[in-house]
């Protein structure tokens, strides 16, 4: 538990994905089998078991803390978890010469000479922590009855230090927040032996903690394990950006063309016992759609993009964003944004594996079985079929549809590959929308950039109510530029500033950016009234005048109305 | 029992601050007065312009060094122990354990005791005498860290994991945000102790108050001013003022992996706001533990808390069966200065 404790405490604090990998291949090269397989599963798929853990931890509190002292201590730290990790008090040990003698000081106002006290602290020795494992909390932890649960955990959190408490109850609340994605979990694993994570995802779903095989195999101690008979991701393949010296060598006739849309890729895994949906990095989703997994009945793994469609019209991303990242939904939800999968490829039908055959021999397959199968709130992603490449040039400079993003050419005689090799799949993304905007507010980045003022909020310009132009905050970006450039943007910023906020400074309304976003949509949210999709800096305009930038009206005719 | 309503020792508070009106003095004033009993040099708590100074011989060395000779009309040394009559009142300077020449205020007088906390620990700190426990009928105490989720974890423990980061990270320079007077000095001598022979490399801020602790016979080792650096320090450890730590100055760093050491470091949400990549819970101020400890071991019935996180400290006072007063004295820094 110690060496999990420390783990999660130092990846808290540390920004770099490097030093995260590091801690993390450290943490799985030095643990013992099975604590660190569930300390892996603590990091990805979190631990098979739930707990009332809110009434659980209240009714702690209510026990063994002031109410009050409990009150201001959370106000302060703003986290219950923590609070209760820092607050706790180990039951003290009866004999304490020192305290004892303290407490029997008695006030004699004449005496000018009280006994030097020498410091002495009042926690006891350092408790045996280290005889506490974590495969030891997750075995009792998966017996114990819901009353039980809360003299089991106060006997642990007697037990551990503030780390410890503090690492066991985010544990048992599911929520990390160490920021280590499962998949970057899955790269440290990978990392043991060399492999890369698709090795990984690939035999992942057949797995189940504390994964003493996969240690095995990754350290050549055992033989690799079985994907197994139940739903596994398998790895997708993916498509390189198409640049304009690619498009010159295109040969078109070789390729497939189709709407590159404007949601979240997925994989859809499902057979006749059961429905998966994977992300596109393996994730498992399908709890937070259950309106999907329950329509679907078939055995075939498949390839498509995640949307929100309402009467056959795709919503945008922004309705989809309500039903991402999140572990459940509600009916309310459901309904008020429907979810719908646009299919474009198969990579297994009826059991038989196609992924070996070239994509238009798949294709032909998909659209014959969706006929014959008709999956509801599915449909196929429609091929675009122009053959003549200026027609299609036009085509991708004229569509600005909603829900679509550019358009998609992957070679006809491609086999279904992992990975992203070069050459097979292309997605050209329809050219960005551009606004030169005036920088108004810098903030000082994190990590290696904490002493670059690197994250910039930019305006468009208005007519106040007073009749004068002022500056409305349209977007926020802090990538697009080069090193070099941030430097000089940091040196500008220092030198033009109008007033500091803590890591904030507002600065004169001088610099200008050319700032490229995908998308612009209406938003009640933001004080201009518009969020931009993606934004980023294009470039840095030092030749032009802060009063020259562009209007807000002219990001406003850029919304598209669906 | 006294009737309530009688000042103990004749402590007051006026608009100065604590004021001891038979002694006519006051301690720690935040305004200029005619006499001021200062209690440690940092500078919330020792301010320039008061008429005539008494502190202890190390307290008016840190004075002169950061106000200069003329900040007060006076000076006059008390050394730790010694009783000093004035005015009927008897008082005396007792170590507090804060920084170096850190001092409680213990007053005497017709046949009753207060004493004066000013910032103190119970922590050893080679650096600093250490705190002597005064029984007293009022005690007047700081309330810096208090809130009961302050446990400072003893620090040669945060020390050995900084000396295993720097370990770890041989590549990278380690930079430690720390306050510039007491804080950076018993920093150092905790390396020290724990066996860092290297060179320890300064923010010139820093500089001067370590050159001052060693003239008064505090052993620091071998330390450099990081403008004399010929390389980028990969390997190093630096000290910076905690305002430095994320600024342009630490460019000159290989990769800095920003340490800082502070009581707050004990709360996530503050150290990830600081950015800090190694937060060492090292504080010179008491822990909840601590304070409580010392109130109940002082014997006073009544407790005065002058500053810090009050409600809970007063809260915790009541509970103890003790009179408790917050005074929510202004001018006195709660967050950064620690």
């Amino acid at each position: 538990m110690k060496a999990f404790a420390q783990l999660l405490d130092r990846l808290s604090y540390n920004p770099s994905r490097n030093a995260k990998l590091r801690l993390m291949r450290d943490y799985f090269r030095s643990t013992p089998d099975p604590d660190r397989g569930w300390g892996l599963a603590v990091l990805t798929d979190g631990l098979p078991f739930s707990f009332p853990l809110r009434r659980t931890l209240m009714d702690m509190v209510a026990r063994r803390m002031d109410p009050e002292l409990f009150r201001l201590s959370r106000d302060y730290v703003g986290d219950t978890a923590e609070t209760i990790a820092l607050m706790w008090e180990k039951p003290r040990p009866v004999h304490d010469d020192a305290l004892a003698s303290m407490r029997k000081a008695t006030v004699s106002a004449g005496d000018t000479k009280a006994a030097p006290w020498q410091a002495t602290r009042p926690e006891a020795s350092s408790p045996p922590q280290d005889a506490l494992r974590l495969s030891e909390v997750v075995s009792e932890l998966a017996l114990v009855g819901r009353n039980d649960l809360a003299p089991r955990l106060e006997a642990w959190l007697d037990q551990l230090d503030a780390t410890g408490r503090w690492a066991l109850l985010k544990l048992l609340t599911g929520a990390l927040r160490v920021g280590v994605s499962a998949r970057l979990a899955k790269t440290a694993v990978a990392e043991l032996a060399n492999f890369g994570v698709d090795d990984i995802e690939e035999i992942w779903h057949g797995l189940a903690p504390p994964y003493q095989p996969l240690f095995a195999w990754l350290e050549g101690r055992g033989p690799k394990p079985d994907a197994g008979r139940g739903l596994v991701f398998r790895p997708l393949m993916l498509s390189h950006p198409l640049e304009a010296a690619d498009w010159a060598a295109l040969d078109l006739s070789q390729f497939s063309t189709e709407w590159k849309w404007d949601g979240i890729r997925v994989q859809v895994a499902a057979s006749d016992a059961a429905v998966k949906l994977f992300s596109r990095s393996g994730e498992d989703i399908s709890s937070a759609f259950p309106d999907l997994v329950e329509a679907w009945h078939f055995d075939a793994t498949l390839d498509g993009e995640l949307l929100v469609v309402r009467d056959g019209e795709v919503a945008p991303f922004n309705d989809l964003q309500q039903r991402l990242n999140r572990k459940r939904v509600s009916k309310r939800q459901i309904e008020q944004f429907p979810a719908h999968v646009r299919l474009y490829d198969a990579l297994t039908l009826d059991g038989v594996d196609l992924r070996q055959l070239p994509l238009v021999a798949r294709r032909a397959r998909l659209e014959a079985w969706f006929g014959r199968a008709r999956p509801q709130r599915s449909d196929l992603s429609e091929l675009i079929g122009v053959a003549d490449k200026a027609k299609l040039q036009r085509l991708w400079s004229q569509t600005r549809a909603t829900g679509i993003e550019g358009i998609m050419l992957k070679r006809r005689d491609s086999a279904y590959m992992s990975g992203r090799p070069k050459g097979l799949w292309w997605k050209w993304k329809r050219a960005p929308l551009t606004l030169d905007c005036v920088l108004m507010y810098a903030q000082r980045g994190s990590g290696k950039r904490s002493s670059y003022y690197s994250d910039y909020t930019f305006g468009a310009w208005r007519t106040g109510a007073n009749g004068a132009a002022e500056l409305v905050p349209v977007g926020k970006a802090y990538f697009g530029f080069t090193d070099q450039e941030l430097l000089e943007i940091d040196r500008w910023v220092r030198t033009h500033t109008l007033e500091s906020f803590g890591p904030v400074r507002a600065v004169e309304p001088e610099l200008v950016f050319e700032v490229a976003f995908d998308a612009v949509q209406k938003s009640t949210r933001h004080k201009s009234g518009v969020a931009m999709r993606f934004p980023r800096i294009h470039r840095i305009r030092w030749d032009k005048p802060g009063a020259e930038a562009d209007r807000l009206e002219t990001l406003l005719a850029m919304i598209e109305e669906p | 029992m006294r009737k309530s309503g009688t000042p103990i020792a004749g402590m007051t508070v006026d608009a100065a601050g604590l004021y001891c009106a038979p002694g006519d003095f006051h301690i720690d004033p935040t305004r200029p007065v005619a006499r001021a009993i200062i209690s440690h040099g940092h500078a919330d708590h020792a301010r320039p312009g008061h008429g005539a100074v008494l502190a202890t011989p190390d307290t008016i060395a840190i004075l002169k060094t950061r106000l200069g000779e003329t900040a007060a009309g006076s000076w006059q040394a008390l050394p730790y122990g010694e009783a000093l009559g004035v005015a009927g009142v008897t008082l005396r300077l007792a170590p507090a354990g804060h920084i170096l020449g850190s001092a409680q205020v213990v007053i005497d007088y017709k046949g009753a005791r207060a004493v004066v906390s000013g910032d103190y620990k119970l922590d050893p700190d080679p650096t600093a005498a250490p705190f002597e426990l005064v029984a007293c009928h009022l005690f007047i105490t700081e309330a810096t860290f208090g809130l009961p989720v302050f446990h400072h974890e003893p620090a040669d423990q945060e020390i050995d994991k900084l000396l295993a980061s720097v370990r770890a990270n041989g590549d990278r320079t380690h930079l430690i945000g720390a306050y510039g007077l007491g804080k950076t000095q018993r920093l150092i001598a905790l390396l020290r102790a724990a066996g860092y022979a290297r060179p320890i490399w300064l923010h010139g801020a820093n500089l001067a108050l370590c050159q001052l602790y060693q003239s008064r016979g505090i052993e620091l080792g071998a330390l450099a001013h990081v403008s004399d650096a010929a390389d980028k320090l990969a390997g190093e450890i630096v000290f910076s003022p905690p305002s430095a730590l994320s600024d342009r100055w630490s460019r000159r760093l290989t990769e800095p992996l920003t340490a800082f050491a502070s009581g707050w470091m004990r709360v996530r949400a503050r150290a990830r706001q600081k950015g800090v990549e190694l937060p060492l819970v090292i504080s010179d101020h008491c822990d909840w533990p601590g304070l409580v400890a010392t109130i109940a071991a002082t014997g006073a019935e009544e407790i005065w808390v002058t500053h810090g996180r009050e409600d809970a400290l007063v809260h915790q006072i009541g509970l103890m069966g003790k009179r408790g007063r917050a005074l929510a004295l202004i001018g006195y820094e709660e967050n950064e200065g620690e």
